[in-house]
């Protein structure tokens, strides 16, 4: 029953994907610049008849609702054409790109979380303590700074000064390590490869700290008014006049509830560390999908950004779809 | 009764620091339970009631605290146990039911769970460590927390272990924390307002099943209502409670037939009663005080209708008319006086 639901949302994407790809689609052709002027001029002097040989081979001659039509067309059997620039299928470079980027959230949001959670639940169960308003200070600093800006700072302390972590890049050079899923942690792990994994792991530190401090800042201060809220419920009460020892108190009865509004937090959240980490990535050289498609961007490379957005918009909506199951598990009152 | 008391509260006093002050939610109370016994706490809301069960619980809410007194249980002192000899008492020896059921059970976690949890945290089924491995303790717990279902009166306990708070009606919910709160067996059940959240057709089924209780297991109660109706019918003895302080003591016959104090009388009044002749009820005129600025005498002056310039003088003692027959007013105490009555304690006078 709920394997069919969740299939049913997975479907539910397509639809989804394919409005966030047509406005994608629109608002591209509607920018000023032209894709065959940019890759022209980088190339020197060519012949008009060479222009509009690409014009053609690109379909950027026709009316605009002709090439939705070709692209409509050609995604409805898969293929989400290629890249003007490379000149190879976007699929194929975003699928390069994507363990990079999700390798980074997942990095940057297990850093969030296991600062969040011990200075959200601390600071509820001893509000106004010092210990509170240190934290929550520090929270506020962690929502303020901007991510380049902490990055360029980690760097400066961490890998130019103290010469403890690397500056930039996933793994070192001169690391082996054999590709199964793209993310050189697991990848290392599951190939038993332990200095690739030490390596890997030193690379991931500080753009993951960089991504993830002002997730932390965020749920840490929701988990702190969520769990100051359950504190004071009648259950809580109750879970004490029962003879419940005080850790129990907090991380069962409060916590526990306490978890409904913090994933809903946390969720959209991992929305952002998907797809806005082009600044983090380029900070550490991160060779991951958010550098791809600035640059796609920039050159005006259409089907590489529309390949892109879906996916992001794919992602996005399967991280949703993550928390509304943690949901039905978390609160019994809601189904799938 | 020469029996020692279940539970002797003695002076209590529990304050609430607040901006405008301290706030003496409650003020100096004695009282005494005998084992078996059902004493009514009955007052208006924010007089102290809940205020009272909570302090014996010693489950105060911070800053609050308890500031003077003792908590006398089975001889015991609660109040010089540790915070882990409390918890021991609390669930296994003493235990409490609240008010609004649903939001009491916790909304994550099925039912029959949450009545084991208090089975499992004093380790009344025996098992064997670890404990959540023991399948056979386990089974036996589960057994245990269907029985206890039966018993309150939960039909098909085997398919409502399962179950979540909110698939419960109302009248289920309260008998499942009725469950939680007998679970233990414990000798004292500290009921705060059981039925006030429910219809009156549930809530007559509710005290029926807490008189079986207490009738079956001997099992103490108090009972903290605002009803005066309700701790009539199911109390042996009642509390009238004042801002903060006890007002009037005595069996419930005596305490509904003749009521000493002017504030049980004006309560008395306020209940419509169905048979009698059509008359306007009588409300007590004003509203309750406020506890962080009580005048320095009797603080129901300002609304009673006896009331004379000298009740608000000074505090008034509490006058012991019988053996277990108390009333805090001026009028007893003058009486007490002519009659050449001894002070007992600083707040007592009496004729022994």
């Amino acid at each position: 029953m709920r394997a069919i639901k969740v299939l049913e949302r997975i479907l539910a994407t397509i639809p989804i994907m394919f409005g966030v790809a047509i406005m994608v689609f629109i608002f591209m052709r509607l920018t000023p610049g032209d894709p065959v002027d940019i890759m022209m001029g980088a190339g020197g002097a060519v012949g008009a008849g060479e222009i509009e040989q690409l014009r053609a081979e690109f379909h950027l001659d026709e009316p605009i609702h002709i090439q939705l039509w070709y692209f409509l067309r050609d995604a409805a059997r898969g293929d989400l054409g290629n890249s003007y620039i490379k000149k190879r299928p976007t699929m194929e470079l975003i699928a390069e790109r994507l363990p990079a980027t999700i390798e980074l959230a997942l990095g940057a949001l297990f850093f969030a979380l296991i600062i969040a959670f011990p200075i959200g639940i601390l600071s509820a169960v001893k509000q106004n303590s010092w210990l509170d308003r240190f934290s929550m200070a520090g929270a506020f600093l962690g929502i303020s700074m901007p991510a380049f800006w902490l990055g360029i700072v980690l760097i400066l302390i961490f890998s130019v000064k103290l010469r403890w972590l690397p500056v930039q890049g996933r793994i070192s050079y001169d690391v082996n390590l054999q590709e199964i899923t793209g993310l050189y942690v697991v990848d290392s792990i599951l190939t038993r490869n332990w200095p690739a994994l030490k390596d890997a792991l030193r690379h991931l530190i500080l753009p993951s700290i960089a991504l993830g401090a002002a997730v932390a800042a965020i749920v840490a201060r929701v988990l702190r008014s969520s769990m100051l809220e359950t504190l004071r419920a009648d259950y809580v009460t109750l879970a004490r006049a029962k003879g419940a020892p005080e850790h129990r108190v907090v991380l069962r009865h409060a916590l526990r509830n306490a978890l409904i509004p913090t994933v809903t937090v946390i969720g959209l959240q991992v929305g952002v560390l998907l797809g806005g980490n082009m600044i983090v990535e380029t900070v550490f050289g991160w060779p991951g999908l958010g550098r791809l498609v600035v640059d796609a961007i920039f050159n005006r490379d259409f089907p590489l950004v529309q390949a892109s957005v879906m996916v992001y918009a794919f992602t996005f909506v399967i991280a949703n779809l993550i928390v509304d199951i943690l949901y039905t598990y978390l609160n019994p009152k809601i189904t799938l | 009764m020469t029996q020692e008391p279940l539970l002797e509260l003695r002076n209590l006093t529990t304050v609430f620091p607040t901006r405008r002050g301290e706030v003496r939610a409650v003020e100096s109370v004695n009282l005494s339970l005998a084992p078996g016994e059902v004493l009514g706490l009955v007052g208006e809301s924010g007089c102290g009631k809940s205020t009272v069960l909570l302090s014996i619980m010693r489950l105060i809410r911070r800053p609050g605290h308890i500031a003077e007194g003792e908590i006398r249980f089975q001889g015991r002192d609660l109040r010089a146990l540790s915070e882990g000899e409390m918890r021991r008492v609390r669930g296994r020896e003493i235990a409490m039911i609240f008010q609004d059921p649903l939001s009491t059970l916790n909304p994550a976690f099925r039912v029959g769970d949450q009545i084991r949890e208090s089975l499992r945290l004093h380790h009344i089924v025996d098992g064997r460590w670890p404990w959540p491995l023991d399948m056979g303790a386990r089974r036996r717990e589960k057994e245990r927390v269907i029985q206890l279902m039966e018993e309150v009166g939960i039909p098909s306990p085997d398919a409502r272990y399962k179950a979540y708070p909110h698939e419960f009606s109302g009248g289920m919910q309260q008998r499942a924390l009725i469950a939680i709160a007998l679970a233990c067996e414990p000798r004292l059940i500290l009921a705060d307002e059981p039925t006030t959240a429910l219809d009156v057709t549930i809530q007559a089924q509710i005290l029926d099943l807490m008189k079986r209780i207490n009738e079956r297991r001997g099992t103490g109660i108090i009972l903290v209502t605002h009803d005066l109706g309700v701790a009539a019918e199911f109390c042996h003895r009642i509390a009238v409670m004042y801002a903060g302080r006890i007002v009037e003591m005595g069996s419930v016959d005596e305490v509904i037939e003749s009521p000493q104090h002017p504030y049980t009388q004006g309560l008395l009044d306020c209940i419509p009663r169905l048979g009698r002749e059509r008359q306007p009820l009588s409300p007590i005129p004003g509203n309750v005080p406020d506890l962080a600025t009580l005048p320095p005498g009797c603080s129901f002056a300002p609304r009673c209708p006896l009331a004379r310039p000298v009740c608000e003088s000074g505090p008034i003692p509490m006058v012991r008319l019988a053996r277990d027959r108390r009333s805090r007013c001026l009028r007893h105490v003058d009486f007490a006086r002519e009659q050449g009555w001894t002070w007992g304690t600083e707040y007592e006078i009496s004729n022994q």
